[in-house]
């Protein structure tokens, strides 16, 4: 029971093929819940692919095929009666590119609530409410609270990219994924990402992709070391880094390739 | 040995350009006539056939604008009294394209939603080819189905007593409207970073609340453009709408009712008029209503396609 209640995405034996190629590689690992885990390792080695396996959004793809067990919150995910928008609901997404919807500020954040009520449930003073707690939960509320009904994609990076984590933030969900979210930003747009991040830990299991190995080690709890598909090491952050027990993963770290 | 050599390349480099920068100078130049060109053939266009009608103004025509603006009596070859009231032509006109558009557009915009997102592959492509052949096919041939698969349709099925009117004209004129519509609102979707699309499926939107949630906000001007360049074939359309309107100058009160529209007028009576007289001139006149009309929407469609440019350009 403990040590369930502890994980929050288990993956058992998981392979990913998109059409020939095989992407993931029996991948088996445990996330723990309520930690923010990095996923680093080099350019096309498959972390995006892992993580968009845990909100179903690889099946898009006409090509992709996926065998294996994915357990998010002890239920499976390929179950029949799952469904995929109360499973994107649990787990949201952050992308690499900021991609706030071509609408207002306002409505991209009340945008899951309408996705996941009945037409006509939301009222005018939660939806205010909704918004205004999210946006003070990225710290943006200041900057943008006299105009809401402005299209979001006016923002700057950094504004859009807090804008899509708040945006999550409505529908509760349990597991936050990120895939290299500051990458678009300059140093200090990193920086505001990276300390809203730290404001979220606990609250949320957070798994993050990051090239930037001072950020994996600044931001992370635990880390994983992927290469060409497979896990190759996964351990406590400070431990990985330190005394790593995979000479692959020593050479990355101390940035030999990547 | 070798000098003459490096002179000689150097001589015929040189005479490379020279001919180089002539040729390219006349492309420039035909590129500039033709351009110009476009402009100056519009502008000769509209002086001609505002040039035919505008002595009725200051001639002696027997001509009353006022007439031509509000009557609905419309009997130019009356040997004694003619009439030339635009209004019922004009409600004609309009009756076809609204319940062509009323058709058309749902239609149009859905088929577009459907290829741009719903499709892939082979089907894709072979819809996008069958929607172009449908594109191509000539008017008078949309007209003959009006008259000999619509018609027969509308008799036996509604019990109607003509066959072609207001319904099959508007149907026909849909039908033609399509094609447009579909592949100008494709390209508008197509336009629509896949980043948003993600978006949306991401906080867990099924793929038609992206269409309407996400496409529609992110799309509307360009399929704005779709619409109104739709709206655009169906009011010039001439041929089909003449052949399956069924020539009856009416305020119409029912879709089986017969109609008149403006552009079919023009076609039809334009052969028995006499030249330069009355009902020669009005029908021009009726020409220069048509052109105003195709210009403003024309304007507005092109307004709207700006504005998106300019907003991608932000
Ligand atoms: N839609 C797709 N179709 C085919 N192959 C793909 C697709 N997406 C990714 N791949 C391939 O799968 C492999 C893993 O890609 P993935 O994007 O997961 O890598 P990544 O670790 O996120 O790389 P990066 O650090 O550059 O973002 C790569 O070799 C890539 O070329
Ligand atoms: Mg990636």
């Amino acid at each position: 029971m403990t040590e369930v209640a502890q994980i929050s995405i288990s993956t058992r034996g998981l392979n990913l093929w998109y059409g020939d190629f095989q992407a993931l590689k029996d991948v088996s690992v445990n996330i723990p819940r309520g930690k923010i885990t990095s996923l680093i390792g080099p350019s096309g080695c498959g972390k995006t692919t892992l993580l968009r396996c845990f909100n179903r959004i690889n099946e898009r793809y006409g090509n992709v095929t996926t065998t294996g067990e994915i357990t998010i919150l002890g239920k499976n995910i390929y179950d029949e009666d799952v469904s995929l928008a109360e499973l994107r609901k649990t787990v949201g997404m952050v992308f690499q590119r900021p991609n706030p919807l071509p609408i207002s500020i306002y409505e991209n954040i009340v945008f899951g609530q309408r996705v996941h009520s009945r037409r006509g449930t939301i009222t005018r003073a939660a939806a205010d409410a909704m918004v205004q707690s999210a946006l003070e939960e990225v710290q943006l509320w200041k900057d943008v609270k006299d105009r809401l009904k402005k299209k979001a994609t006016f923002l700057t990076l950094e504004q859009q990219q807090k804008l899509c984590i708040a945006r999550l933030l409505p529908l509760k969900p349990r597991v936050i994924l990120m895939d290299e979210p500051c990458s678009a930003l300059d140093a200090e747009g990193t920086e505001a990402i990276e300390t809203l991040i730290e404001g979220l830990r606990e609250k949320y299991t957070i798994l993050i992709v990051t090239h930037n190995m001072a950020q994996a080690r600044r931001a992370s709890e635990e880390c994983i070391y992927m290469l060409l598909g497979e896990i190759i090491e996964h351990g406590p952050t400070t431990e990985i880094f330190l005394s790593p027990k995979n000479k692959q993963t020593e050479m990355y770290i101390e940035g030999r390739y990547g | 040995m070798a000098t003459a050599e490096v002179v000689e390349t150097g001589v015929t480099v040189e005479r490379d350009t020279g001919s180089f920068r002539l040729g390219e100078w006349l492309i420039v130049a035909l590129i500039h006539v033709c351009g110009i060109s476009a402009i100056l053939f519009v502008l000769a266009i509209f002086a001609f056939v505002f040039g035919e009608a505008a002595p009725l103004f200051w001639g002696d025509y027997g001509f009353s604008f006022a007439e031509f603006a509000t009557s609905t009596h419309w009997s130019p070859a009356h040997p004694t009294s003619p009439h030339y009231g635009i209004v019922a032509l004009f409600v004609g006109t309009l009756a076809v394209s609204v319940l062509s558009m009323a058709l058309a557009v749902p239609l149009g915009l859905g088929a577009a939603v459907y290829v741009s997102e719903f499709c892939e592959g082979k089907r894709k492509e072979t819809l996008k080819i069958v929607i172009e052949l449908l594109a191509a096919i000539p008017s008078v041939v949309w007209g003959f189905i009006g008259v000999m698969v619509m018609s027969p349709i509308i008799i036996h099925g509604l019990g109607a007593s003509i066959g072609t009117n207001i319904l099959n004209g508007g149907v026909i004129l849909a039908l033609m409207s399509v094609p447009v519509i579909v592949s100008v609102g494709e390209d508008a979707l197509k336009a629509v970073p896949d980043s948003f699309r993600e978006a949306g499926l991401a906080l867990g939107a099924s793929r038609w609340e992206i269409v309407y949630r996400v496409l529609f906000p992110a799309a509307k001007n360009g399929l704005l453009a779709a619409v109104l360049l739709g709206v655009g074939r169906a009011i010039g359309e001439t041929m089909a709408v003449l052949m399956a309107t069924g020539h009856a100058v009416q305020i119409p009160t029912s879709v089986l009712d017969p109609v008149q529209t403006l552009t079919a007028t023009i076609a039809a009576e334009m052969g028995e008029a006499e030249q330069h007289g009355t009902q020669f001139r009005v029908l021009f006149l009726i020409g220069v209503v048509l052109f105003a009309v195709a210009f403003v929407v024309n304007l507005t469609a092109d307004i709207i396609v700006k504005g998106i440019r300019g907003k991608q350009n932000d």
